[in-house]
């Protein structure tokens, strides 16, 4: 997966810190924002993730038309999902085990974002709540629009044999 | 930022992320996100076809309300480094609360910064979200 331009913007990032529960201004009040060192709204840690916005082919969200999404509508799946690739996220059966985020620079509202993401270390292990689990790690880069890096964020996903046991 | 001259290692902070989640903060992670996962919105795919009692928060929404008590603490854009394990998943209804240790304060690339350890637990007090963060502070 690879995005070439991740705008960053201060709507999506109002949105974003809304959906964690984090009221801080820094994300949400220009006026606000433009008054402190940091000079404008800044991003959330963990907003690098959505970066899935603007990959065009994002397998966890479903295609203009519905075509092929595999959640429910008239029966409880619509269809297999179409990819299983790991790391971040996965597939159906597919889980988040970690995410680790490196801060190089800061990222701004304003600035434009273009991403890199490469496997990692892949690896098995037996459970007892889920089956035999199968980790897999990606690791992506971030860099901003004068090509510097600004975040490394490494994904490692689980596909699990069955759902886990709670 | 932190201050280093009102600092100690052992040094703790709390926060609760969240009483009761509910099932619309997941749809509006979803949206935010991008990720639309039907493991986290969809409770029909999610009992009946992947064979789960309910819908779950994203690894990521966990990691998301755990950062917001780590940037409370530290201050904005202070973390050179943030990283959790999923060790349980978060479901509607879950209250979390979450706790950040100071474990070290060094240099590094000739800023002073602090290390810390984080948890977040749920309110049969099982940890969901564990990991750590190094933040830059002022000498």
């Amino acid at each position: 997966m690879a995005v070439d331009k991740f705008l960053i913007e201060a709507s999506h990032i109002m949105m974003f810190a809304r959906s964690v529960g984090d009221s801080n201004p820094i994300y949400h009040d220009e006026d606000y924002a433009k008054s402190t060192e940091l000079g404008g709204i800044i991003p959330p840690p963990t907003f690098a993730q959505s970066s899935a916005q603007f990959d065009p082919d994002y397998f966890l969200r479903p295609k203009v038309g519905g075509d092929g999404w595999f959640g429910s509508g008239k029966e409880a799946t619509g269809s297999k999902p179409s990819s299983g690739s790991g790391g971040g996220g996965g597939a159906a059966m597919g889980l988040h085990a970690e995410q680790h985020f490196e801060y190089h620079l800061p990222v701004k509202a304003g600035d434009t974002l273009s991403t890199t993401t490469k496997p990692g270390k892949a690896w098995e292990k037996e459970s007892k709540r889920a089956g035999k689990l199968k980790f897999s790690e990606s690791v992506t880069e971030y860099r901003n629009q004068n090509g510097d890096l600004v975040i490394t964020a490494t994904g490692v996903g689980v596909q699990t044999e069955r759902a886990v046991d709670s | 930022m932190l201050k280093e001259n009102e600092i100690n290692i052992g040094d703790t902070h709390t926060a609760t992320l969240v009483e009761d989640l509910k099932r619309t903060q997941i749809v509006q992670y979803a949206g935010a996100s991008g990720d639309y996962n039907p493991l986290h919105t969809d409770e029909i795919f999610t009992t009946q076809v992947a064979g789960y009692p309910s819908v779950f928060a994203h690894g990521m929404l966990s990691m998301g309300l755990t950062g917001t008590m780590l940037t409370d603490y530290v201050g904005d854009g202070a973390l050179t480094k943030y990283g959790v394990r999923f060790t349980n998943q978060v479901w509607p209804g879950d209250t979390l609360k979450s706790t950040t240790t100071i474990v070290d304060i060094r240099d590094q690339d000739g800023e002073r910064v602090v290390d810390l350890e984080v948890v977040t637990i749920n309110q049969n007090e099982v940890p969901v979200v564990t990991g750590n963060a190094t933040a830059k502070i002022e000498s």
